[in-house]
C-alpha cells in the first residue's frame, strides 16, 4: 500500500514538475523516490493488511512489487536519454510512474474491479507511451495496434468480469471461491464463460499464443526503451494478476481450463522461439523470444501446486533482468550505428539486424561480456539466473504430472539457444570496421549490475524462492 | 576441504588471469595448473584404500530444494581428478608455442573448464553434478568460437546444441528422480540412488534413457557422434585435448556414478541395446578411420572406437568391464592427447595434415619418430604399454557378458593397429618429399610434454597396480550394487 501511496504522488509530482519548473532535478527525483519506496514497501511484509476488500497487501504482492521496483529502477538507468531527449519530459515520467501504480494495483487486488482498474491503467500509460516518439510511423503504429488490440482484450476481460458477476453476485475474489465451493456442481453455465473470457483477456495481455499476434509489431515499433518496459515490468505485472486469479479463486474450477492452457502453453513455447529464429530484426526477434518466455511462465501456471508462486516470481526476476541488459545494449548498438532507416510502412527496420552486434566483442568488451551473460540467462544455461529459473519451472511441471510439456519447453528452450547464440556468435565471431561504441556512465553502472545480479541469482537462488 | 580447493583454486586462477598482462599469463596458468596437480597427488596421498568416499565436504545451498554443494571422493572420482589434473598443465605447455590473440582469456577459459571437470568428477548432489556438468561446455565453446579452425561457428554450434540437448534430457531425467525421494526431496546422491532403485522396471526404463542420452552424446557412441568428428578437427589443439583427453571422460564417468547404481533395471532392459550400439561404433568408427586422409580426423574418429569399447565395458557391469574402463579412461586421456600433440607438431612444420603428402618425418628426425611411435603403441594397446591393461580388462569384461559382442569390439584392436600403423608408416617412414624435407627439430617444451607422456605410457604399462588399486575398492561396491539389485 505505501507503495501505491508513494508512487502515485511521485507521478502527481511529476505533472507539477512542468508548472513550478524543476524538470531538471525530476530524474534523480525518481531514482530516490524509487529507492524509497521499495525500502518502505519491504515493510509490509508479514502485515498482510487488507483495504476495504478491494486490495490486500500479502506477502505476495509485496514480492511482486519489490521485483517491479528493482526492475523500474533498473529501466530507470536504461532510459536516462530518452528523458533526456524528449520535450514532453514530465508527460512521460508522470506515465511511466502512473502505469508503475497499476502494476502495484495488479499483483494485490482482491477484487475484479481493482483488478480491471490496475490493467487500464497501466495499459493507457503504455498505449500513450508507446507512441511516444511522435515522428516516427512506425511509434505511431505501434501505438494505435497497441490501444486496438488492448482495447478488445479489455472487452473480453469486461465481459468476462460481467458474466461472473452475473453468475456468482459478486466481485469479490474471496466471495467467489466461497461461492463456487457451496455449488460443488450446480455452478451456472455462464461462469464457466466467464473465466474463459476472462482466460483470453489475460492470455493478451502476457501474450500468449493465439494471442500474441500485437506482440511483435508493438515491441518493434515502439521506443526501444519502452518496448523494454513492456517486455519486463508488462509482463511480471500481468503474470502475477494472472497467477493471482487463477491459482486461488479458480483453483477449484480448473477443470475447465488446464486443456486450454496445456495447448496453449505447448503453442506460446513453439511459435515464440520458431517465429524468433526466423527473423532478421533483433528487437523483433526480441520480442517473440518474450512471446516463447511467457509460454515458460504459463507452464508454471499450469502446474498449479506450491512451487508455482515462487516459481513464476523467480523466472520473472531472472527473466525482466536478462531482458532489461539486452534491450539496454541493443539501444546502445542501434544508436551508434545511426537511426535505423525506416521504409515507409514502417515496419522494416534496417538498423537492427543480428549484424550490427558484430565484432563487440573487440571494439566494446563491456557490452559484448555484459550481452552473452544476458543471453545465455534467457537461454538457460548454467550458473545463470535463467537456468535456475528454467529448471524450477520444469520441477513445479513435473509435480504436477506435466512431463509431455516439459519434453516440449526442453525442445523450444533449444530452439531458444539457437537464436540467442546468433548474437554471440556475432559478437565474437565477425569481424567489423566500426568505431569504439561509446557507453554512458549510468548504462555502465546498469549492465555491471545486470551482470552481477544474473549471476547472483543462479548460484543463490534461494532467498528468492523462499519467498512465497 | 582439499576437494573444494581443487575446485576453486582453478577458478581463483582464472580470475587471477584477467587481472594480469598478456605475457605473463601463459606462465601463471601453467603454475596454476602444476600447483593444482601437487594438490591432487597429495589427495593421493592421503587416500585410504577402501570403498568409501573421503574428503567430503557438503555446504547447504539451496536449501529449501534440497540442493547441497556436497563433493567428495572415492577412487572412481580420485583417479579421474588425477587424470584432469595431470593432463591440464600439458595441455598448457603444449599450447606454449602458439601465438594466441587475448592469451590471458584463453588460459583462463582452459582454467575454469578445468574446475567444472574436477566439479563433475566429484559431485555428490545431482543438482550440483547438473550445473558443473553444464558449467564445462560454456568455457570449450568459447575456446573453440574464437580460437578455432575453418568453419568453426557452425560447427562449435552444432556441437552446443547437440550436447545441450542431452543435458537437458538428463534434467529431465534428474528431476523424475528427485520426485521420487522419499520425505522431504533431495538431490543428495544416496537418495537418488534409492529413489531410483525403487521405481519400477518400465520408469526405470525412460530414466535410463533420459539419462543414457546425455552421456552418449557427451562421450559420444554410435548413431550420437556426428558432432564429434568435425568439432575435434575444428577445435584448437589444446581445444581437441580438453575435448578428448577429459571432457569425454565426463560421459563414461557419467555412466560408472549417475546410471549403473540409479536405475539398474533400466539398465537390463536397454543395455543390450546400448551395448550393441556401443559396439557397432567400435567397428564403424574404426572403418571410417582407416579412409581419413586428415591425421586429426583419424584420431577423432579413432577416439570414437576406444570409447565405444570403454562404454561397452561399463554397460556390461562386471567387475571387470568398470575397472578396465577406469584403466582405459585413463590411458586414452594420455595418449589421446599425446597423438593430438604429435598433429599439432606436424602441422606446424608442415602445414599440412593429410597423411598421403606427408612421408619420412624418420629420417630427418628419428627423436621424434621414437616418441610418436611410442604413443602409437601405447593407443594400439601393445602390452607393456597403458593401453593394453585396460582393453585386456575391458575386453574380458564384454566377454563375460556377450562372447559374441567380445567378438566384434575384439575387432577395435585390429582395426586400431591397422589405422594406427598404415599412418605412421605413411608419415614417417618412406621417402622425405619436399614437405618433410625440413622438418625442424623438437623445441625444448615439446620434448618435455612427449617425454613425460610416454614415461606415462610405459610405467604405467608396465606396473599399473598403484592406480588400479585406488580404484579397485569403489568399483568392487559399485557393480555389486547393480549385481545385488538385479537380483544376481
Amino acid at each position: 500500500m505505501k507503495a501505491l501511496v508513494l508512487l502515485s504522488s511521485l507521478g502527481v509530482i511529476a505533472l507539477l514538475a512542468e508548472i513550478f519548473s524543476f524538470k531538471k532535478l525530476m530524474y534523480p527525483l525518481v531514482l530516490l523516490g524509487l529507492i524509497t519506496t521499495f525500502i518502505l514497501n519491504l515493510s509490509d511484509w508479514d502485515t498482510n493488511i487488507t483495504y476495504y476488500n478491494m486490495m490486500r497487501y500479502d506477502n505476495y504482492a509485496v514480492a511482486f512489487t519489490s521485483v517491479i521496483l528493482v526492475i523500474a529502477f533498473l529501466w530507470f538507468l536504461m532510459s536516462e536519454s530518452f528523458f533526456k531527449a524528449s520535450e514532453n519530459l514530465t508527460d512521460h515520467f508522470a506515465l511511466i510512474l502512473f502505469a508503475l501504480t497499476g502494476t502495484v494495483i495488479m499483483v494485490s487486488y482482491t477484487n475484479m474491479t481493482m483488478l480491471f482498474l490496475g490493467i487500464e491503467i497501466l495499459s493507457i500509460s503504455m498505449y500513450i507511451l508507446a507512441g511516444s516518439n511522435k515522428s516516427d510511423l512506425a511509434s505511431n503504429e505501434s501505438a494505435f495496434k497497441y490501444l486496438i488490440m488492448g482495447a478488445f482484450a479489455t472487452g473480453f476481460l469486461l465481459f468476462g468480469i460481467a458474466l461472473i458477476y452475473g453468475a456468482t453476485g459478486s466481485f469479490d475474489l474471496t466471495e467467489i471461491k466461497v461461492f463456487i465451493a457451496s455449488h460443488q456442481g450446480n455452478v451456472p453455465p455462464i461462469f464457466y464463460a466467464g473465466v474463459l473470457m476472462m482466460l483470453v483477456g489475460l492470455s493478451f495481455k502476457v501474450s500468449a499464443a493465439p494471442f500474441h499476434f500485437w506482440t511483435p509489431d508493438v515491441y518493434q515499433g515502439a521506443p526501444t526503451v519502452i518496448t523494454a518496459f513492456m517486455a519486463t515490468i508488462v509482463k511480471t505485472a500481468a503474470f502475477a494478476a494472472f497467477l493471482r486469479l487463477f491459482s486461488t479463486t479458480f483453483a477449484n474450477v480448473s477443470d475447465t481450463y488446464v486443456n486450454i492452457i496445456w495447448i496453449m502453453t505447448a503453442m506460446t513455447l513453439m511459435i515464440g522461439n520458431i517465429s524468433a529464429v526466423l527473423q532478421t530484426s533483433t528487437k523483433r526477434m526480441l520480442a517473440y523470444s518474450s512471446v516463447a518466455h511467457a509460454g515458460y511462465m504459463l507452464l508454471a501456471l499450469l502446474a498449479g501446486n506450491s512451487y508455482s508462486n515462487s516459481a513464476v516470481l523467480f523466472y520473472t526476476t531472472a527473466y525482466s533482468i536478462g531482458s532489461i541488459g539486452t534491450f539496454c545494449i541493443l539501444n546502445i548498438v542501434t544508436h551508434s550505428k545511426g537511426n535505423p532507416a525506416r521504409t515507409t510502412d514502417g515496419i522494416q527496420s534496417g538498423g537492427d539486424t543480428v549484424d550490427s552486434f558484430n565484432g563487440l566483442g573487440k571494439t566494446n568488451p563491456l557490452l559484448a561480456f555484459v550481452m552473452t551473460i544476458a543471453l545465455l540467462s534467457l537461454a538457460g544455461i548454467p550458473p545463470t539466473a535463467g537456468f535456475f529459473a528454467k529448471y524450477y519451472i520444469f520441477t513445479a511441471a513435473f509435480q504436477s504430472g506435466y512431463a509431455g510439456l516439459v519434453l516440449i519447453a526442453i525442445v523450444a528452450s533449444l530452439i531458444g539457444v539457437y537464436y540467442y547464440f546468433r548474437i554471440i556468435i556475432a559478437m565474437y565471431f565477425k569481424e567489423s570496421s566500426d568505431e569504439v561504441v561509446v557507453v554512458q556512465n549510468n548504462h555502465q553502472l546498469l549492465l555491471i549490475l545486470v551482470a552481477v545480479a544474473i549471476i547472483a541469482l543462479g548460484i543463490f537462488p534461494d532467498f528468492i524462492i523462499r519467498l512465497l | 576441504m582439499i576437494t573444494i580447493l581443487l575446485i576453486f583454486f582453478p577458478l581463483l586462477a582464472a580470475l587471477l588471469l584477467l587481472l594480469v598482462n598478456a605475457e605473463r599469463a601463459k606462465n601463471i596458468a601453467l603454475f596454476a595448473a602444476i600447483i593444482e596437480f601437487g594438490i591432487s597427488i597429495f589427495a593421493v596421498t592421503q587416500f585410504q584404500h577402501n570403498a568409501d568416499v573421503q574428503f567430503e565436504a557438503s555446504i547447504p545451498w539451496i536449501q529449501s530444494l534440497g540442493i547441497a554443494f556436497h563433493v567428495g571422493m572415492d577412487g572412481i572420482s580420485l583417479l579421474l581428478v588425477l587424470l584432469t589434473t595431470f593432463l591440464v598443465p600439458i595441455i598448457i605447455l603444449t599450447s606454449f608455442k602458439n601465438d594466441y590473440k587475448n592469451p590471458a582469456a584463453f588460459y583462463a577459459l582452459i582454467l575454469s573448464m578445468q574446475m567444472a571437470l574436477v566439479g563433475v568428477f566429484v559431485s555428490l548432489d545431482g543438482f550440483l553434478f547438473y550445473v558443473f556438468w553444464e558449467l564445462a561446455l560454456i568455457p570449450i565453446y568459447f575456446i573453440c568460437l574464437l580460437w578455432g579452425g575453418e568453419n568453426r561457428a557452425m560447427i562449435t554450434f552444432k556441437f552446443f546444441i547437440y550436447t545441450l540437448a542431452g543435458s537437458l534430457l538428463m534434467l529431465m531425467g534428474l528431476i523424475f528422480l528427485y520426485q521420487h525421494t522419499e520425505g522431504i526431496h533431495s538431490f543428495n546422491m544416496e537418495a537418488l540412488y534409492k529413489a531410483g532403485q525403487s521405481l519400477s522396471a518400465t520408469q526405470q526404463g525412460y530414466v535410463f534413457v533420459a539419462i543414457f542420452m546425455a552421456f552418449a552424446i557427451k562421450m559420444p557412441i554410435f548413431p550420437f557422434h556426428t558432432w564429434q568428428p568435425d568439432t575435434y578437427t575444428t577445435a584448437p589443439t589444446s581445444g581437441t585435448m580438453m575435448l578428448s583427453g577429459i571432457m569425454l571422460k565426463m560421459g563414461t564417468y557419467g555412466l560408472i556414478r549417475w546410471l549403473l547404481p540409479v536405475v539398474p533395471l533400466g539398465l537390463q532392459q536397454w543395455g543390450h541395446l546400448a551395448i550393441l550400439l556401443s559396439v557397432i561404433g567400435i567397428v564403424y568408427a574404426s572403418c571410417i578411420a582407416i579412409v581419413q586422409k586428415d591425421f586429426k580426423r583419424l584420431i577423432a574418429y579413432s577416439s570414437i572406437a576406444h570409447v565405444g569399447l570403454i562404454s561397452a565395458g561399463i554397460l556390461a557391469a562386471n567387475v571387470q568391464g568398470v575397472q578396465g574402463a577406469m584403466i582405459q579412461m585413463l590411458s586414452h586421456g594420455v595418449n589421446v592427447v599425446g597423438l593430438f600433440f604429435i598433429v599439432d607438431i606436424i602441422q606446424q612444420r608442415t602445414q599440412t595434415r593429410e597423411i598421403s603428402s606427408l612421408g619420412g618425418i624418420r629420417n630427418v628426425n628419428p627423436q621424434f619418430a621414437v616418441l610418436f611411435l611410442i604413443i602409437l603403441l601405447g593407443s594400439v594397446a601393445l602390452p607393456l604399454t597403458n593401453g593394453f591393461v585396460g582393453e585386456f580388462l575391458l575386453l574380458n569384461g564384454v566377454y563375460q557378458y556377450s562372447a559374441a559382442m567380445a567378438a566384434f569390439a575384439g575387432l577395435s584392436v585390429i582395426l586400431g593397429a591397422v589405422y594406427m600403423l598404415r599412418s605412421y608408416q605413411s608419415i614417417m617412414l618412406g621417402e622425405i618429399n619436399t614437405i618433410t624435407a625440413a622438418f625442424a627439430p623438437l623445441s625444448g617444451n615439446e620434448k618435455i610434454v612427449l617425454v613425460i607422456l610416454c614415461a606415462a605410457i610405459i610405467a604405467f604399462g608396465v606396473y599399473p597396480k598403484p592406480l588400479l588399486d585406488i580404484a579397485e575398492p569403489s568399483v568392487i561396491k559399485l557393480v555389486e550394487g547393480v549385481q545385488t539389485a538385479l537380483g544376481k
